[in-house]
């Protein structure tokens, strides 16, 4: 019998892997036959692991030092989560930091496949999806079950969301490169791509809400809310915005379903609704489990939680058009959108409030402990950001802002500040709990990488604002005799310096990342070091307590 | 007391909880969305708009491979320094067979809505291959593969076919001929109509645009849109600003 359903399965595999192999041999282009032979690779490592005994997960169980044995919640996917936000991470933020230096220096674009052009999606879907979406999911796995007190309902289909996920990513990635793209910020994968990703986000939400059905408790818990809007509003955003005809099954090219201004703002109600769904909504479910354990405080207030969630996903959805001022869209959809975003800071507030008075009676532990610390700091950000982002809906504003780096460093202080330090806090308290260890292995390494990450963000976001703000200015002016002064080249030149700076503080930001990953390697491998505690006090000697007694020499004279 | 105790109701159901945030989440994309596709006044009538040559949609899809749309906007804005550097604002109309739209959200680079006809051929070749060549500020990265690389025609069928199902008008000729005319618009020394083929495409820019009449190459396809840009619509026409002049309610 356990042999049939193994033959079985491989020949699934192999019928998967004969389609695929077909795929790469009929390919239109060469993207897609670059992912045809990663699929077919795929099924044939699948299709050996059903019929041999070739394990590679088991052995890389063993390399990252995997608890054995039950364990009370299922917990496997979840470490597996947290090792590959880890893993992302550091490829987003590397990628990051290449295309950051190719603007200060253009020697740098090696064309075709490392042209900024095609490196840029790889690194924004390397930091939103691959990182951001990871420690979603790994998160979203651990605390659903905790505040359910339920294990993961469909443990087989949790397992195929990780790996589905990691593939989609692979896609992804790899596909930017060869030039296979829609041209839709934060939306770039074509047709097939997005297809798997709908399955998994499917199974994504079975294996989500199976859990809550699970639940011992009465209420679903607040961070559950937030969670669960997320998944059921990335897939009615993802859907509609990726609505297209592929030029032919074996080619990677679709044409978008709409055309021109309906195109803009499907695009751009997608684009910024993967800022407020994918980078909001769900970090805030991560806030609001995060806070409170590390903090030991209960969330704030719960009416104020209710309300700003409540107000936060229905006004979100309203702001897409405020990244269309001036164009072509209709006014009243701009003023709109307009207004939507002014209004949207409110509840962004009650969310950060929420968050930060959670911390009432316990501030001291800013002093003591780096994770509040850095989980203050994320909200710090988070508020900072969203009131700059109302600011910058604004339409006299935006007609500076627009088109120019200010824009980059909003989104920077954001995803850095908030998604990146929020996250890295996550991290830093899921590990010693995975694996089973008293502690994180350092935590004054923790506190470097807190540092290191606040100052590159500093760096990053004042040197965008002094950038955009200054292209902004040069564009529009105008001399005596009534002619523009600058040439658009001399305004890319009057860049130059602030693009170096840019860099050195995202590289600040991604030396951070990289202290992170050892420490969190050292703590798989059970080491702990021997540091001096973060917030002992001065250390009292009775004996040197008293004055210093007077040296003879010094005796005044008979 | 009373929102507190109510909304426990929807915190003790799975069901109800997600259909509420289902709720609150569609109300704002369905107002603001659905809307654009039914008012008249969303997309101007203006004279000129057609859809895109095989040769020019094939250099636009390689405008879209390379990601230009990450450093290059083509929506001019309505104020005074942009229409004196780029040319007259941006109209919806002349973006209505965009598969996907190209505006854009960062100028890196300069505005390309109207860069038609202002560089000649030779100039866009130079830069394109070596940009720093004749724009020593520049950060743009070098494309000098695109004139090494032949353009295949074999899918231009295909591509216009998948066009017509999404909306843009192309007749059964225009299908048939695609691959024909990519040949005809880069290379008119090979035979062919070149007067019915502009019928079909009126204003089409008929020549070798990469300078090396040997192939038709990547080069010639991007040139040839990149040479079209804002060049369909003549905004500046009298017939053109008595319509805008009398717009209102967009």
């Amino acid at each position: 019998m356990q042999a049939e359903t193994a033959l079985g399965r491989a020949g699934l595999w192999f019928g998967i892997m004969l389609v695929a192999i077909v795929g790469v041999a009929t390919a239109r282009d060469t993207g897609f036959a670059a992912h045809a032979t990663i699929i077919a690779i795929v099924a044939f490592v699948l299709m050996c692991m059903a019929v041999t005994r070739f394990d590679p997960l088991g052995s890389a169980r063993g390399f990252f030092r995997m608890p054995e044995g039950p364990s009370r919640y299922d917990d496997d996917p979840i470490r597996w989560g947290v090792l590959a936000t880890m893993f992302w991470a550091i490829v987003g933020m590397l990628a990051g930091v290449f295309i950051a230096s190719q603007l200060a220096f253009p020697e740098l674009n090696f064309g075709p496949y490392l042209n900024f052009g095609r490196v840029r999606p790889l690194h924004t879907s390397g930091v939103i999806f691959a990182f951001g979406g990871n420690i979603l999911i790994a998160s979203s796995f651990y605390v659903v079950q905790r505040t359910c007190r339920a294990q993961l309902a469909f443990p087989a289909l949790a397992r195929f969301v990780f790996w589905g996920y990691q593939l989609f990513i692979v896609l992804a990635a790899s596909g930017y490169l060869f030039g296979v793209t829609q041209s839709r910020e934060y939306a770039e994968p074509e047709w097939y791509v997005d297809l798997w990703l709908t399955i998994v986000w499917v199974a994504y939400l079975i294996v989500f809400v199976g859990t809550l059905a699970r639940r011992t408790e009465p209420h679903i818990y607040v961070a559950n809310w937030f969670y669960l809007s997320f998944i059921i509003t990335i897939a009615m955003l993802h859907i509609v915005n990726n609505l297209a005809v592929p030029v032919a099954w074996n080619g990677s090219l679709s044409y978008s379903a709409f055309a021109g201004v309906q195109d803009a703002l499907t695009q751009w109600w997608y684009g910024h609704n993967a800022v407020a769904f994918f980078l909001t909504v769900p970090f805030l479910a991560m806030m609001y489990y995060f806070v409170p354990k590390q903090a030991e405080r209960p969330v704030y207030s719960y009416r104020l939680s209710i309300i700003h969630f409540w107000s936060l996903i229905f006004l979100y959805i309203w702001a897409g058009p405020h990244h269309l001022h001036y164009t072509a869209l209709p006014d009243w959809a701009q003023t709109l959108g307009m207004v939507f975003s002014v209004i949207l800071w409110m509840p962004s507030w009650g969310g950060m409030i929420n968050g930060l008075m959670t911390l009432n009676g316990a501030w001291d532990k800013v002093r003591t402990d780096p994770i509040i610390r850095m989980m203050v700091m994320a909200l710090a950000f988070y508020g900072m950001a969203t009131f700059e982002g109302p600011m910058l809906s604004i339409k006299a504003v935006n007609s500076l802002s627009h088109y120019t780096d200010w824009t980059v460093g909003h989104v920077h202080s954001g995803a850095l500040g908030w998604n990146g330090l929020i996250s890295f806090a996550a991290v830093y308290f899921l590990v010693p709990r995975l694996w089973r260890r008293e502690r994180m292995y350092s935590l004054r390494m923790i506190n470097w990488h807190f540092w290191l990450a606040t100052l590159g963000i500093v760096f990053y976001a004042a040197s965008m604002w002094v950038a955009g703000i200054t292209q902004g200015l040069m564009w529009r002016e105008y001399g005596p005799d009534g002619y523009l002064v600058n040439s658009f080249a001399e305004t890319v030149a009057a860049l130059h310096p602030l693009y170096i700076i840019r860099t050195v503080g995202g590289a600040m930001y991604l030396a951070g990342a990289l202290i992170m990953g050892f420490n969190i390697w050292m703590t798989i491998s059970g080491r702990l070091r021997e540091e001096a505690p973060m917030g002992a006090m001065p250390a009292y000697d009775p004996d040197k307590d008293r004055p210093v007694p007077r040296p003879a020499a010094l005796e005044p004279a008979e | 007391m009373g929102l507190a105790s109510q909304h426990k109701k929807l915190e003790k159901n799975i069901n109800l909880l997600a259909i509420g945030a289902f709720i609150a989440v569609a109300i704002g994309g369905i107002v603001e969305i659905a809307p654009l596709f039914w008012i008249d006044n969303t997309i101007e009538k203006v004279k000129g708009m057609r859809p895109y040559t095989p040769l020019e949609q094939a250099g636009r899809n390689i405008y879209v491979r390379e990601g230009c749309y990450s450093c290059h906007s083509q929506m001019i804005r309505p104020f005074r320094d942009e229409v004196e550097r780029y040319g007259h604002y941006s109209l919806a109309a002349e973006s209505m067979y965009d598969h996907p739209f190209q505006w854009g959200s960062k100028r890196t680079g300069p505005d390309l809505a109207r860069v038609g006809g202002r560089y000649s051929d030779a100039w866009h070749v130079q830069h394109l291959k070596d940009p720093q060549s004749v724009v020593p500020e520049s950060i743009m990265p070098k494309y000098a593969f695109l004139a090494d690389t032949p353009l295949k025609a074999e899918g231009a069928g295909a591509m216009l076919t998948a066009l017509s199902r999404v909306g843009v008008p192309y007749s059964k000729r225009d299908i048939g001929q695609a691959m024909a005319d990519i040949v005809l618009q880069a290379d008119p020394e090979s035979g062919g109509d070149v007067e019915e083929f502009q019928r079909r495409y009126p204003k089409a820019q008929v020549r070798d645009f990469d300078g090396n009449p040997a192939a038709v190459t990547e080069m010639d396809a991007l040139v040839a849109y990149l040479q079209m840009l804002g060049t369909l619509v003549d905004v500046d026409s009298a017939a053109a600003q008595q319509m805008l002049a009398e717009e209102t309610g967009r």
